[in-house]
């Protein structure tokens, strides 16, 4: 396959008075793997809801593989092919690891509810179907120990891998994960690094990827956007975004004085520390 | 990878065995009803078979309520209005249809329908397969009752929605209570009445009474077991995925691509059915007349003690939770055979706490065997406390209430997620959840 | 006609002020915690019946004498007292082996601090009824020793709601909201039962007695007097404005004005706003949310049982406590509260007067027999229509 994966065009989101997704749009081709970052509060998670379709653009366009999928219900963009994970983390708790990824299958299932209650031999198929698919993800995510515990048992770093095992049991063409990283000490981030480059490899996906670790961002990304205040405010490969300096300014405020510091705490927004010196 | 429908067509089993294999629960079900309806009456006389009857009944309830409050996490509690529906549908069915097709509303069943030893009669009749199609009817009714109920769970969630259904049981309670007519006694009545007018033709506040009592041990469980089936199926299925993930988080789930509003209302469309097959068993069962003033939210708060005790989600939870919830306030009438527990429960208690003191003597907690003997204590001095109210004259039957509402509150509160939680009986995982729970975690978090 | 108009009116601003003052429980309760108080409904009806003990006790009752009070209950009293003797001591033990002194402040987590509390406010009940029987025997007329009876129920039914709160909602603060749910279905089953236990007030109906006699109303509109033959005079027709409906309403309303006020103009209810905004936060603030849950669950008991009270003066039948007629009521009061916008103490008060029109200009005017029907399908309309009621604002779930 070739083409665009994913296109956006302009979409916009305003809760009351607040605008928090301005004119946002990305076109990521086929296979590729992009960053979106920007300081807390940029909207990013907003950008990944309004693609989902949790909340409806109020204007602009998102296309999918060609085709519109504009403020549809979130089950129907899963079953075009997007899903997602999320940045705390939303899984089946009391469900066991397996049937989590069970469910992911869900939306490629083609057995109803009297196909289940008279068990017919093609519901049998694809329920053992379904199994040896989420046990192959389970292993590929070395989750395979763990398949009849509880979800919510699992470590922190296993249950954001879970996420993922799920989103892609829904065969998506495109993935978004929201923050992959978070909460996981820097060992578990480098194997990170590597499953989610595995991922796109093996799997074929295109990935947009949230994430406030820059070394994860700036090694696996192979180009970056970056939101603040709901717009983009600058693109480019690594090199390019952490020399650009209003990335730098919206990460750190306006660098000459107290006075840009304070206006930041004025507006509501702690400047973040730290940023890209992270790399 | 192949994808999933390719896999799915390798891997279907063959069409005969599968067939096999689908029918024979099914099968069983009808031996283990067979089995109930012709050997248990002898066995354990005449109250306790009666006592038997309502566990059925119950358990078809909780099961079917498990399908909505348990599976997908909807708080419904106007329950008893499908149940009502599919009583009064299946009531009307049977007893006009026995007045226009017999002459009169007395049992013509078979023996599978008779609950009277020695009576001679065919062993299936005609009229047995118009209980059996009114118990359908009745479900039918109470499901197209439940799609309509299910509708407002697209908008509304969680305290919203159990008041909607409250609400919705409360009106149907009152139609059937203050907008139908007197039941037509006599035959030349039935045939004077146009057929449409029958319907409202149910007894209004008295109650649907003179029906008769088709429901034998063999319906009931017959119907237990098909219930019971069709709910593990379901969970056990694509579609009880769906269900459970709604549960547990309704924005991941839809995010996952489960169409959410669909599932909701056919939870709720499935439930009802069953609660109305039930609602057919239970108006025609032996001792009970149909009547709208006892089937309000408070019916429906009995079958919610039943779910939420055995646990939310477990179908094996609501039916052991059914059977003890129904047969509680007879052993509290007569705790005659609990009793003579006495010196077992003290002898484990006692050996619990010794056994507590060297695990601690040893430096272990112990923590598990101290509470089994505070748990063996309690029921020796319960027990106590039971003899002395017994003997000073005291029915402990009405105290009933008063502890299932107890043990709701103090269920919530040291394990919220019922006996069973989710899980089956069978399944290890909700052994150890239980031994956790009452070993306190002392073994940590594996 | 007009008769017949003005007459549903009045009578319905009577019953939907009643309404509205049980719909501020709810709504409270609610705008706090999040949850449906389903025990709120037995709070009102246990207020009725509270009332009734004590007006038998202050010599109202239907014997006329006045009946002594209940053994078990100054037994609990003194157990209140000596479990909070008990735990004074223990208190005091432990903290003199920690070496502080001060063992006797009553602080938050201080369990004397609590039975004191519980065991003082008991024995203030009591106290209450007394005083109630000693106005009685002094030649009241009733409406000193009414409200004293009123103050007794409202008391006795804010300690139930206090100990309620304690023993069975504030364990569960962090669970999912359905487990609070059924908690409070389970509480409101174990009032309801435990109220027609023998030792409580029976399964029989009582009648309530009336403080307030309405053989004569306060003012009448139209009608034509009639001359009996003794010389009294009797009224035919025309409008009847009882004593009842208007003592009634007025204490309806000055207990909500006063509440409004309590809510939006004081230090407490800013506490009370705060918590119900964020609870962390507003504990991290220096709120005692803890408190200030107590008090809002106090305060809507309180609120219920003078529903309760004055219900039982305008219908003085009293059903056993678990009896569906009760239960709807206090449905209907929930009912009010969501229409006008759960967790708005305004939108209770316009709830609870239109639910109170709907349901006797309906039964009035259209068919007697679907009081209910009226007032569910309100509420099945307006969670399809506006979810968030009248005066309520819509929440937004965070993803």
């Amino acid at each position: 396959m070739s083409g665009e994966a994913l296109r956006v065009t302009g979409i916009c989101k305003s809760f009351g008075g607040l605008k928090a997704v301005q004119d946002f749009s990305i076109a990521l081709p086929t296979g590729s793997l992009r960053g979106l970052i920007g300081p807390n509060g940029a909207g990013k998670t907003t950008v990944f809801n309004l693609l989902t379709g949790v909340y409806r653009p109020d204007a602009g366009r998102v296309e999918l593989g060609g085709g519109e999928i504009t403020g549809r219900r979130p089950f129907l963009i899963a079953e075009a092919g997007l899903s997602r994970t999320f940045q705390n983390i939303r899984l089946f708790g009391e469900l066991s690891v397996l049937d989590n990824v069970r469910l992911g299958c869900h939306v490629r299932a083609r057995h109803g509810t009297f196909r289940a209650l008279l068990r017919t031999p093609w519901q049998r198929g694809e329920e053992r179907a379904i199994e040896e698919r989420a046990r192959r993800l389970l292993r590929v995510f070395g989750l395979e120990g763990r398949a009849q515990d509880q979800a919510r048992n699992l470590p922190y770093g296993d249950q954001r891998k879970l996420e993922i095992a799920r989103a892609l049991a829904t065969e998506p063409r495109v993935l978004l994960l929201d923050e992959p990283a978070a909460g996981m000490n820097s060992q578990e981030k480098l194997g990170l690094r590597e499953l989610i480059r595995g991922v796109r490899r093996d799997f074929g996906v295109t990935i947009l990827l949230i994430e406030h670790d820059m070394g994860v961002v700036m090694d696996i990304c192979e180009r970056i956007t970056v939101l603040d205040y709901g717009k983009i405010i600058a693109e480019g490969t690594p090199a390019e975004i952490q020399s650009n300096p209003k990335v730098v300014e919206a990460y750190l405020g306006a660098d000459d004085d107290a006075e840009g510091i304070d206006t930041a705490y004025a507006s509501g927004r702690r400047p973040a520390v730290g940023g890209p010196s992270d790399a | 990878m192949a994808s999933l429908p390719e896999r799915s067509r390798e891997l279907a089993p063959g069409a005969a065995g599968s067939a096999l294999r689908s029918a024979a629960p099914a099968l069983g079900g009808v031996a283990l009803a067979l089995v109930l309806h012709f050997f248990a009456t002898p066995l354990i006389g005449d109250f306790y078979a009666k006592v038997l009857l309502d566990i059925g009944v119950n358990i078809v309830l909780a099961v079917s309520l498990t399908m909505v409050n348990g599976f997908t996490g909807q708080f419904s509690i106007g329950h008893a209005a499908f149940m009502m529906v599919g009583g009064y549908v299946s009531a009307m069915i049977v007893y006009y249809g026995s007045m226009l097709g017999y002459g009169s509303p007395d049992l013509q069943g078979g023996l599978i329908s008779s609950t009277i030893s020695g009576r001679e009669a065919p062993f299936v009749t005609l009229a047995d397969l118009m209980f059996a199609g009114s118990l359908v009817a009745g479900g039918l009714f109470a499901a197209a009752c439940g799609y309509v109920v299910g509708l407002p769970s697209l908008r509304l969630k969680g305290d919203y929605l159990a008041i909607v259904t409250l609400g919705f049981g409360e009106i149907v309670r009152v139609l059937v209570q203050s907008q139908t007519g007197d039941v037509l006694y006599t035959v030349e009545e039935v045939r004077e009445t146009p057929i449409w007018q029958l319907p409202t033709k149910v007894g209004g506040a008295l109650g649907f009474s003179g029906l008769p009592f088709y429901s034998s041990l063999f319906w009931v469980f017959l119907v237990v077991s098909l219930t019971l089936l069709a709910a593990y199926r379901l969970k056990r299925s694509a579609t009880g995925r769906a269900f459970l993930s709604i549960r547990e988080d309704e924005i991941a789930s839809e995010a996952m691509g489960v169409n959410t509003t669909k599932f909701k209302v056919s939870a709720f469309t499935i439930s009802a059915f069953f609660a109305g097959v039930a609602g057919g068993l239970f108006a025609h069962t032996i001792g009970v007349t149909l009547n709208p003033g006892e089937l309000g939210f408070q019916k429906s708060f009995d079958i919610i003690i039943m779910v939420v005790l055995g646990g939310l989600g477990s179908i094996s939870g609501a039916t052991i939770a059914a059977a003890i919830v129904t047969i509680l306030p007879e052993l509290l009438r007569n705790p005659e055979p609990l009793l003579r527990l006495w010196p077992a429960l003290a002898g484990i208690g006692a050996v619990a706490a010794v056994a507590g003191l060297v695990m601690r003597a040893r430096g272990r907690s112990g923590g598990l065997f101290f509470k089994a003997a505070l748990a063996a204590g309690i029921a020796v001095a319960l027990g106590f406390a039971a003899r002395s109210a017994i003997d000073a004259g005291h029915d402990l039957g009405r105290y009933r209430m008063i502890l299932f509402a107890l043990a709701l509150v103090l269920l919530m509160i040291l394990r919220p997620q019922g006996l069973f939680g989710v899980h089956e009986i069978w399944e290890r995982s909700m052994w150890r959840g239980l031994l956790h729970a009452v070993g306190g975690g002392g073994k940590g978090r594996a | 006609m007009v008769d017949k108009f003005l007459q549903t009116l009045i009578d319905a601003l009577a019953v939907g002020s009643l309404y509205a003052l049980i719909a501020l429980g709810y709504t409270m309760v609610y705008g706090i915690l999040k949850f449906i108080n389903f025990a709120h409904s037995d709070v009102f009806v246990l207020g009725a019946w509270v009332s009734f003990a004590t007006a038998t006790v202050a010599g109202w009752g239907p014997g006329g004498e006045a009946a002594p009070v209940a053994p078990w209950v100054v037994q609990t009293l003194w157990g209140a007292v000596g479990l909070a003797a008990i735990a004074t001591a223990a208190e005091a033990w432990l903290w003199s082996r920690r070496g502080r002194i001060e063992p006797f402040r009553l602080q938050r987590t201080s369990y004397a601090g609590t039975f004191a509390l519980v065991a003082a406010w008991g024995w203030l009940s009591l106290g209450l009824a007394q005083a109630a029987r000693l106005v009685k025997q002094s030649g009241d007329t009733g409406l000193f020793s009414g409200l004293l009876v009123l103050l007794c129920a409202m008391s006795t039914c804010g300690l139930v709601g206090f100990i309620i709160e304690r023993l069975a909602y504030k364990p569960l603060r962090r669970a999912p909201r359905l487990n609070v749910l059924i908690t409070a279905i389970g509480v409101s089953l174990l009032l309801q039962n435990v109220g027609q236990l023998e030792a409580m007030f029976g399964t029989r109906p009582q009648r309530m007695p009336t403080f307030l006699s309405d053989a004569r109303p306060l003012a009448t509109i139209g009608g034509t007097v009639v001359t009996d033959a003794d010389g009294s005079t009797r009224l035919v027709g025309g409008v009847k404005i009882q004593p009842v409906d208007v003592i009634g309403a007025s204490t309806a309303l000055v207990l909500m004005f006063a509440l409004d006020f309590l809510v939006h103009r004081t230090k407490f209810g800013r506490s009370m706003r705060a918590v119900s905004y964020n609870p962390t936060t507003a504990s991290l603030m220096g709120i005692p949310v803890d408190r200030v849950i107590s008090v809002t669950f106090v305060l809507g008991a309180m609120l219920a049982a003078a529903a309760g009270f004055l219900y039982g003066q305008k219908y003085p039948g009293l059903n056993q406590t678990a009896a569906a007629t009760w239960v709807l009521l206090g449905l209907k009061a929930f009912v009010a509260a969501v229409v006008g916008g759960i967790g708005n103490i305004r939108g209770a008060m316009i709830g609870g007067l239109l639910i109170g029109l709907l349901e006797f200009f309906g039964t009035a005017y259209v068919n007697p027999e679907l009081r209910d029907v009226y007032v569910f399908s309100l509420l099945i309309l307006v969670l399809l229509v506006r979810p968030s009621g009248i005066l309520g604002r819509a929440s937004v779930e965070k993803v």
